[in-house]
C-alpha cells in the first residue's frame, strides 16, 4: 500500500505561472482523473509526478520519500508513438527486463508476469506481431502491459485513449477498470472526456487555467459500471456538473447573441 | 425495378497522375528503363548524324571500345579497386566518428551548443580549397586522398545523423524513462535503435557524396584511380576516356545504392516510408 502526496505544489516555466498550490493524494488502487480546460496544466500535472518535468517547489513524495526523477514506481502510458516498432508485442512488454534497475529479480517470474499481463489485455493471439501491424486499440494495449510489467505503484495515463475511436474507447474504459481490480495500482488518469472521467474515476479533479489550480473535487458515487450506467440520471448528473464547472473556469462561453447579430449580418 | 440498374457500375481507374498516388513495380521499372534508353537513344543520334565533333562528344560505340581497351590493354580494373577503395576508407572513417557524434548531439543539449554551429561552420568551407593544406599536412600517400574524402563528407554527416536521432519520438524516450532506464540505456536501447534506419539512410546518401569527392582528391598527387584516369585524359584530350571514367563511377554508384535500398528494406521491415 503505498500513499503518493502533492502538497502546496507549484510550477512555472520561466515568467509563466503553470500550476499554482496543488494539493493532492493517490493511494494504491484508487483511481483518480484529472480534468480541465486547455492550458490548465493538467498534463504538466501529470508529468510532474512522472518526473518528466521538475517542480518549482512544493511537496511531491511516496510514502514519504520526495520524487527527483523519473522511476519505475510511476510508470507512464502516453497517447502514441511510445512503442518500439523494432521490438515484437511480447519484446515491448518485456522492454523494462532488459534495465539495470530490475537486475536481480526473479526470471521465470517475469517470463509468468509478460504472459498473464499479454493474457490480460487480450494480446496472446498477437504476442508476435510489431506494432505497425496493429490497430490504434491494441497498440495501446501493448503500451499499458509494458507499464504494468514494471509493477508500478502508481499508473500516470495522458489522455490515452485519445487517438481511439469510440467504439474501442468503451471497450479500453471497461478493460482498464478490471486492470484496476486485478492490479491493485493507483491511477491518474488526465482526460479531456468528462465521461470517461466520470466513468472510470473514484474521484475527479476539476482543474481550472490562468494559473492552473484545483478548481473542485468530485468524489464519484456510483455503482459498478456497466456501460448502460452512461444514460443513468446519476450518471448524468455528475458529467453535465462537471462539464460545467469547466465551461465556467475555461472563460469559452460563448456569446450566443453576438454570434446571431453576426450571423444575421 | 425502375432505378435500379443491374450492371455495376464503371468506376474509372486511379489516374497514374494523383499527387502522392501509387504505382505499380513493373510500370515504375518500366518507366526507369525508357529513361536511360531515351539518354542513349539520344546520345546515339546526336553523334551519328555527325553534327558534332567526336572531340567534344564521342559516340557510344567509342565509349564502350574505350572501356574495352582501358580494361584489356590498360588497367581499367586496378583503376577501379583503387577509387574505390579511397572512397570506402574516407567514407568509413567519416561513419565512425559521425555516427557516436550525431548521437550525442542528439541526445544532450550542451553536445549540440558546442559542435552544432561549429559543424554548421564547417559545412560551408569548401572540401577542394583544402587541397593544398592537406598536401602540407597528410603528404602525398592515400592519407592525403581519404583527407580530402572525409572532409568532403564528415560535416554532413554529423549534422544528418544527429537529425535523425533528433526525429525520434519524445514519448518513446520518455516511457523508457519512467520505466528507470539511465541515460545509457536511452541512449542505447531507445535512441540508437529508433534511430537506425534513418541513418542507415544518411550513411546511403552520403556515400554518394563521397563519390562525388573522389575526382578532387585524386587530383592530390595520385598516380592511379577513375578520378586521376579522368583528370589525365582531360590532359589528352580522350573525350571517350572521360566518358567511361563517369560512367564506370555512375554504375557504381547507382549498384551500392540499390543494395543498400535492399538491405534497408530487409533489416527494418518495421521502418516503412
Amino acid at each position: 500500500m503505498s500513499t503518493l502526496l502533492v502538497s502546496h505544489l507549484n510550477k512555472r516555466f520561466g515568467g509563466f505561472e503553470a500550476l499554482r498550490d496543488i494539493d493532492l493524494t493517490l493511494q494504491s488502487g484508487e483511481f483518480v482523473a484529472l480534468v480541465g480546460a486547455s492550458g490548465c496544466g493538467k498534463s504538466t500535472l501529470l508529468r510532474i509526478v512522472g518526473g518528466l518535468e521538475t517542480r518549482s517547489n512544493g511537496v511531491l513524495e511516496i510514502d514519504g520519500q520526495s520524487i527527483t526523477g523519473p522511476g519505475h514506481d510511476r510508470a507512464m502510458v502516453f497517447q502514441d508513438y511510445s512503442l518500439y516498432p523494432w521490438l515484437s508485442v511480447i519484446e515491448n512488454v518485456r522492454f523494462c527486463r532488459g534495465l539495470k534497475a530490475y537486475r536481480g529479480q526473479e526470471a521465470n517470474e517475469a517470463i509468468r508476469r509478460a504472459d498473464l499481463l499479454l493474457d490480460l489485455m487480450g494480446l496472446t493471439r498477437v504476442r508476435d506481431s510489431r506494432p505497425d501491424q496493429l490497430s490504434g486499440g491494441m497498440r495501446q494495449r501493448v503500451a499499458i502491459a509494458r507499464a504494468l510489467m514494471a509493477q508500478p505503484d502508481f499508473l500516470l495515463m495522458d489522455e490515452p485513449f485519445g487517438a481511439l475511436d469510440t467504439q474501442t474507447r468503451e471497450v479500453m474504459h471497461d478493460l482498464i477498470l478490471h486492470v484496476k481490480e486485478t492490479e491493485k495500482s493507483g491511477i491518474l488518469f488526465v482526460t479531456h472526456d468528462v465521461e470517461e472521467a466520470v466513468y472510470l474515476a473514484d474521484r475527479v479533479v476539476v482543474l481550472a487555467p490562468h494559473p492552473g489550480h484545483i478548481d473542485s473535487v468530485w468524489h464519484i458515487d456510483l455503482p459498478k459500471r456497466t456501460q448502460d450506467l452512461k444514460l443513468a440520471p446519476e450518471f448524468l448528473t455528475y458529467k453535465r456538473e462537471i462539464t460545467q464547472r469547466i465551461r465556467a473556469t475555461s472563460g469559452m462561453v460563448s456569446d450566443l447573441s453576438a454570434l446571431e447579430a453576426l450571423a444575421a449580418g | 425495378m425502375e432505378g435500379v440498374k443491374s450492371q455495376p457500375d464503371q468506376v474509372a481507374p486511379r489516374s497514374l497522375w494523383t499527387v502522392r498516388g501509387t504505382l505499380s513495380k513493373p510500370l515504375y521499372r518500366f518507366i526507369a528503363l525508357t529513361s536511360f534508353v531515351l539518354l542513349l537513344t539520344a546520345w546515339w543520334s546526336v553523334t551519328a548524324s555527325g553534327i558534332v565533333d567526336p572531340m567534344f562528344l564521342p559516340s557510344p560505340q567509342d565509349v564502350v571500345g574505350q572501356a574495352w581497351n582501358w580494361a584489356t590493354t590498360d588497367n581499367l580494373f586496378a583503376d577501379t579497386g583503387i577509387s574505390i577503395y579511397r572512397v570506402m576508407a574516407g567514407f568509413a572513417l567519416s561513419a565512425l566518428m559521425a555516427v557516436p557524434l550525431g548521437l550525442y548531439i542528439g541526445a544532450f543539449q550542451p553536445v549540440r551548443a558546442f559542435f552544432e554551429p561549429l559543424l554548421e561552420f564547417s559545412r560551408y568551407l569548401p572540401a577542394v580549397a583544402f587541397v593544398p593544406l592537406v598536401l602540407l599536412w597528410a603528404g602525398i600517400g592515400e592519407a592525403s586522398k581519404i583527407t580530402v574524402i572525409w572532409l568532403g563528407t564528415f560535416f554532413q554527416m554529423v549534422l544528418m545523423i544527429s537529425d535523425d536521432v533528433s526525429r525520434v519520438p519524445m514519448s518513446q524516450i520518455e516511457a523508457a524513462r519512467t520505466l528507470g532506464a539511465t541515460n545509457g540505456e536511452v541512449i542505447r536501447k531507445v535512441l540508437l535503435r529508433s534511430a537506425m534506419p534513418g541513418m542507415f539512410d544518411t550513411l546511403r546518401l552520403t556515400l554518394g557524396f563521397a563519390w562525388t569527392y573522389l575526382v578532387v582528391a585524386e587530383m592530390v598527387a595520385a598516380n592511379s584511380g577513375l578520378g586521376y584516369a579522368i583528370l589525365q585524359s582531360q590532359r589528352f584530350l580522350q573525350t571517350d576516356r572521360i566518358f567511361v571514367g563517369i560512367i564506370v563511377i555512375g554504375i557504381i554508384g547507382l549498384i551500392t545504392d540499390q543494395g543498400l535500398r535492399f538491405i534497408h528494406r530487409r533489416l527494418f521491415p518495421w521502418a516503412k516510408k
